[in-house]
């Protein structure tokens, strides 16, 4: 066991003069989730594609689970799971039958294969649609059997080729909720997403992948702090208390401390979430008793924009669409 | 612009049903003994064939596509070439036969385009199996399609009139010989399938080939009313080789000869063309 779940170093694919990945190093932890961010074309599918062994690198190297993707390929192949618009199921196949059949690959025997079939039909809250043509199945329906055959056998890593992408917004917090599941369980959940607010909600860390490179990695919390100033807004219980708090915010946070129009808020600018957070607890320790606080911050958008220098493509009006 | 985070006492939600349920299944997800090769290419099998359940309209190419061609060759054709539709069929029985089987062949590569185009097919590349198994299984399946078509052409020519000389065994020799040729061959549309790009290119370049092998052969007619340049063509056209192995077996003759052509023929487009698939699968487009 080693403590990485992927490590890649210079690894390239090219096709004709595109270098859809132009010498990624990547070293992810295991457990949790690792997201891949970047607009249309950037290259996330080819690096997970390279990553799951489905296509072969031009150049640099790669292990995934401490097995190297091309002289090991076999054994990363039995340790990863994979869904994505590349990694589907069969459309004229039921639904039963697909996860019948993937079950029978792995070495699941006539009844086990079907048993274990019905499991997760069940788990995915599709037993009513088992013996339904998955051509048929509705878009969440279609992403939840996707997700449902890469976990026959349960994968130490899940690669997750944009899971959401054209879902309605209630599908696609079905499709959160089933990470969340599944990173709790254990699963390191490696995810590829061209919508920021997806990463932001299920990535503890993210990497900003934009023509082959990628140009920032950190949680989205760095990754916005290293963008911008984020602002602290404060509303305490008794209006009474905002001078006494203003004063032991400017304290600890060392800038100034603005009165809001509201006579129980406070706002201030902070560089350093740390000493915000410390500052809160100074209040907490005084006595104040605060009724919310907020942390504002520059949205993924605006790191995104700052980080490429052009807008992470069209997010809102695919949504839309999808809608 | 700025996303806000808001924290407030809220409690934490409980865990909903679904999560538990998911790793539930997570956890009973332990890994069976791996499955033998045999045994995942025969699951491939039962794929296809539960493709044909599901999309029978595919048999349409297997069924109607035959008993068309043998019906308008033997009345449309019949008379001018042999003088009588009963003495053409006896002659053009065996060859249409391998014209309705190898046509069908090269759905096998539309059908491989259709799931690397889908994603089937990654997602079956991404397992921990037997990498060939999944062409394997293709093929397994496509036997059966073989079958039904090599079926319903020899009952069309039956009722025609034929009556083949070798009777059934010399009919089933010449069926398995022309199986035998057909998997071969199948693996030159599988390479095309993982080469080109889309499922129009896989099946325009399948036809091209096909259609002087088979349209350049004694099927239709004996070549020695042919001019010299396409008899030379011939008397190296491999299907004319497997025509005279399958017309040998029902006409009750000695297929000796020929066998060793066709199941040369067949070995090497297995070696060629498998070994090209299989290095083209590792890493398609």
């Amino acid at each position: 066991m080693t403590d990485l779940a992927i490590e890649t170093e210079g690894l390239t694919k090219i096709y004709g003069d595109l270098r859809a990945v132009d010498g990624i190093d990547l070293a992810i932890a295991r457990g949790g989730v690792h997201g891949f961010l970047g607009p249309n074309g950037a290259g996330k599918t080819t690096a997970i594609r390279m990553l799951a062994t489905l296509i072969r690198p031009d150049a640099g190297r790669g292990t995934v689970l401490g097995h190297d993707i091309v002289k090991e390929a076999d054994a990363v192949r039995s340790l990863v799971g994979l869904t994505g618009q590349f990694a589907s199921v069969d459309e004229d196949l039921t639904g039963a039958e697909n996860l019948r059949l993937i079950a029978l690959l792995y070495g699941y025997r006539g009844q086990a294969a079907s048993r274990r079939a019905m499991e997760l039909l069940e788990a995915f809250s599709l037993a009513d649609a088992a013996g339904k043509q998955v051509k048929n199945y509705s878009g969440g329906m279609r992403r939840r059997i996707d997700i449902a055959a890469s976990i026959i056998v349960s994968p130490e890593l899940l690669f997750l080729d944009e899971p959401t992408t054209g879902l309605d917004p209630r599908a696609r917090n079905e499709v959160w909720d089933i990470i969340r599941a599944l990173v709790d369980f254990g699963t390191t959940v490696m995810l590829t997403t061209q919508y920021l607010d997806e990463a932001d909600q299920l990535a503890d860390r993210i990497s900003v992948i934009d023509t082959g490179k990628i140009i920032a990695e950190g949680s989205a919390t760095e990754l916005k702090a290293s963008v911008g100033a984020g602002s602290l807004h404060v509303r305490v219980m008794h209006r009474n208390d905002r001078d006494t708090a203003r004063e032991l915010l400017m304290r600890e946070l060392d800038v100034d401390v603005a009165r809001e129009a509201d006579p129980q808020a406070l706002s201030a600018s902070v560089e350093d979430r740390a000493r915000a957070t410390r500052a809160l607890s100074a209040l907490e320790a005084a006595g104040i008793d605060v009724a919310q606080f907020s942390l504002g911050q520059p949205s993924l958008d605006e790191v995104f924009l700052a980080l490429t220098g052009h807008p992470a493509e069209k997010t809102a009006t695919d949504e839309e669409v999808a809608a | 612009m700025s996303t806000t985070e808001t924290h407030t006492q809220a409690t934490e939600e409980a865990p909903k049903p679904q999560a538990h349920a998911i790793a539930t299944a997570l956890a009973g997800g332990a890994r069976p003994a791996r499955p033998s090769a045999l045994s995942t290419s025969v699951t491939f099998g039962w794929r296809a064939l539960l493709k044909i359940k599901h999309v029978p309209e595919q048999l349409f190419d297997v069924t109607l596509f035959p008993v068309m061609m043998t019906l308008i060759f033997t009345y449309l054709f019949g008379g001018a070439i042999a003088g009588s539709t009963q003495d053409y069929i006896a002659y053009l029985a065996p060859g249409i036969l391998v014209q309705s089987v190898l046509f069908i062949t090269m759905y096998t590569g539309a059908t491989l385009r259709e799931d690397i185009d889908k994603g089937v097919f990654d997602r079956f590349r991404s397992l921990p199996i037997w990498r060939p198994s999944a062409l394997v299984g293709m093929l397994l399946g496509d036997a059966v399609r073989y079958t039904i078509a090599a079926t319903v052409t020899g009952i069309v020519c039956w009722f025609v009139g034929w009556r083949p000389e070798g009777g059934i065994v010399g009919v089933l020799m010449g069926v398995l010989t022309l199986l035998i040729f057909a998997f071969g061959l199948t693996w030159l549309w599988t390479f095309l399938a993982l080469l080109l790009r889309s499922q129009r290119a896989v099946m325009g370049v399948s036809m091209m080939i096909l259609m002087p092998l088979v349209f350049g052969s004694n099927i239709f007619a004996d070549p020695s009313t042919m001019p010299g340049w396409l008899q030379g063509w011939i008397s190296v056209n491999p299907v004319a080789h497997l025509v005279d192995a399958v017309r040998a077996f029902m006409d009750g003759g000695s297929a000796a000869g020929e066998m060793v052509w066709v199941i040369g023929w067949s070995a090497a487009l297995v070696a060629v063309f498998g070994t090209l698939t299989m290095w083209k699968y590792r890493d398609p487009r």
